[in-house]
């Protein structure tokens, strides 16, 4: 695929705005001397790549997970660009159809990791709004600033809705109703399946029955685990490993 | 029995399968409301009692029609809420515009919420990437191939293709299109994809 991507014109390396959390990656950096953000310059394919991380860990987790919109608004522009070489190519079929639909395939990517960030959004939206209210400055945000706009007005929007159809019709001391706590919170305690990207030593996992207690495990370069969500959230956040 | 009219709505939505919005249950909804202002009613009287003339043997009656206050009130917002996910699940399934039929079933204020979804979604959307924004409502399957055959399920006029010709769509008719384009009308109703 990476062929494909660079032969149809001058292919843009991406330049991709690093932020400080990501500074552990050793391939990519030459070190800051504040430590601010740096610009990596990843290859199309290396983007691609990670959108599908992106989009495979946001699938199989059981929370909404930290929003990466670099990553977005950097395959938005690889489209764009790409939409434009195969305007201006000449009608050879094959060329530009193989083009066609790798566009298709990355557009259907992108647009299905939204959709199923938005859904989770809509699904958890009193604690995802509280999350983000009590997040603290400098923690990644889960929410990008649009999501985060639509997920205050559908919070906003269902709440007029109940109010003007039954709530306000009900006696006074029963007119308020928390959707914190109506609505489900995430289920962080159901399992997943992942793939072991870089090596993990001492995970302390806590079990399901009272019997057994608490023990500790090292997970492998390669492994394949299925593991209760909770006890890896981080490792997902960081990379280290990867939801299948 | 207190909140039988509450189970008998959210019964309904149970039955009615996942996708289908049955008519909005007004009638249902206006009781439940009303056994809830009666039995605050009773209840409001029977506080006073217990209080001034000493009935502590009204507490157990208070008790109980609190708790069916409280039963009615979240069989309510359930059927309320339900609604209102069948309700987004239809702007992801046809589109901005619903069909006649389904319009129907929904209240006013329904339609209110609905309109005000679309509006969010839509502003969310355009706001995606640099420049018009992506519409995320489309491409729901991967893309097998960038061409389809179809057959026109109805009348539906002059359709336009990427490099400016356009076909007319009449009923019955087949034609090798793209698929990104058809994904939409297939979604309609309006042409369905044959697989061969």
């Amino acid at each position: 695929m990476e062929n494909a991507l660079q032969s149809i014109g001058s292919f843009l390396p991406v330049r991709f705005l690093v932020s400080e959390k990501m500074t552990e990656e050793p391939d990519f950096l030459g070190q800051d001397s504040d430590g601010g953000s740096e610009e990596v310059v990843l290859t199309p394919a290396e983007l691609i790549e990670r959108l599908e991380q992106a989009w495979m860990n946001e699938k199989f987790a059981p929370e909404l997970l930290e929003s990466k919109p670099e990553i977005v608004e950097c395959v938005m522009e690889q489209l764009e660009h790409m939409e434009e070489n195969v305007r201006r190519a000449k009608r050879e079929d094959l060329k530009v159809s193989i083009h066609q639909m790798e566009m298709e395939r990355i557009r259907y990517v992108l647009s299905s990791y939204l959709r199923c960030r938005l859904m989770k959004i809509e699904k958890f939206f009193p604690h995802v709004l509280e999350k983000e209210k009590t997040r603290r400055d400098g923690e990644p945000s889960s929410l990008s600033p649009e999501e985060l706009a639509f997920t205050r007005e559908f919070m906003a929007n269902t709440e007029t809705y109940l109010k003007n159809v039954a709530l306000k019709h009900m006696p006074p001391n029963l007119q308020k109703v928390d959707l914190f706590r109506a609505v489900p919170k995430p289920d962080l305690d159901s399992y997943v399946f992942l793939r072991v990207r870089e090596r993990q030593e001492n995970i302390l996992v806590e079990p399901d029955t009272d019997e057994q207690g608490d023990y500790v495990i090292d997970l492998e370069k390669g492994s394949q685990h299925l593991i209760r969500y909770k006890t890896i959230a981080p490792l997902v956040a960081s990379g280290a490993v990867q939801l299948i | 029995m207190f909140c039988e009219k509450a189970t008998e709505l959210v019964r309904e939505l149970h039955r009615a399968p996942e996708g289908q919005l049955p008519a909005f249950n007004e009638d249902g909804l206006r009781q439940v409301l009303e056994e809830m202002k009666a039995l605050y009613e009773q209840n409001q009287s029977d506080v006073n009692e217990a209080k001034s003339g000493g009935r502590s043997d009204l507490i157990p009656t208070i008790k109980f029609r609190h708790c069916s206050l409280l039963r009615n009130r979240r069989c309510t917002v359930a059927y309320l809420y339900d609604r209102l996910l069948r309700i987004r699940a239809l702007r992801w399934e046809y589109g901005s515009i619903l069909p006649n039929a389904l319009r129907f079933h929904m209240s006013a204020e329904e339609m209110e919420w609905f309109n005000n979804y679309k509006k969010s979604l839509a502003t969310y959307m355009r706001s995606l990437g640099g420049r018009e924004g992506l519409d995320i409502t489309q491409d729901m399957k991967p893309p097998k191939s960038l061409y389809i055959e179809v057959r026109c399920l109805k009348d539906y006029g002059e359709f336009e293709v990427d490099d400016g010709t356009s076909v007319l769509l009449k009923k019955n008719s087949q034609h090798f299109l793209p698929r990104w384009k058809c994904e939409q009308l297939i979604r309609q109703g309006v042409l369905e994809h044959i697989l061969s």
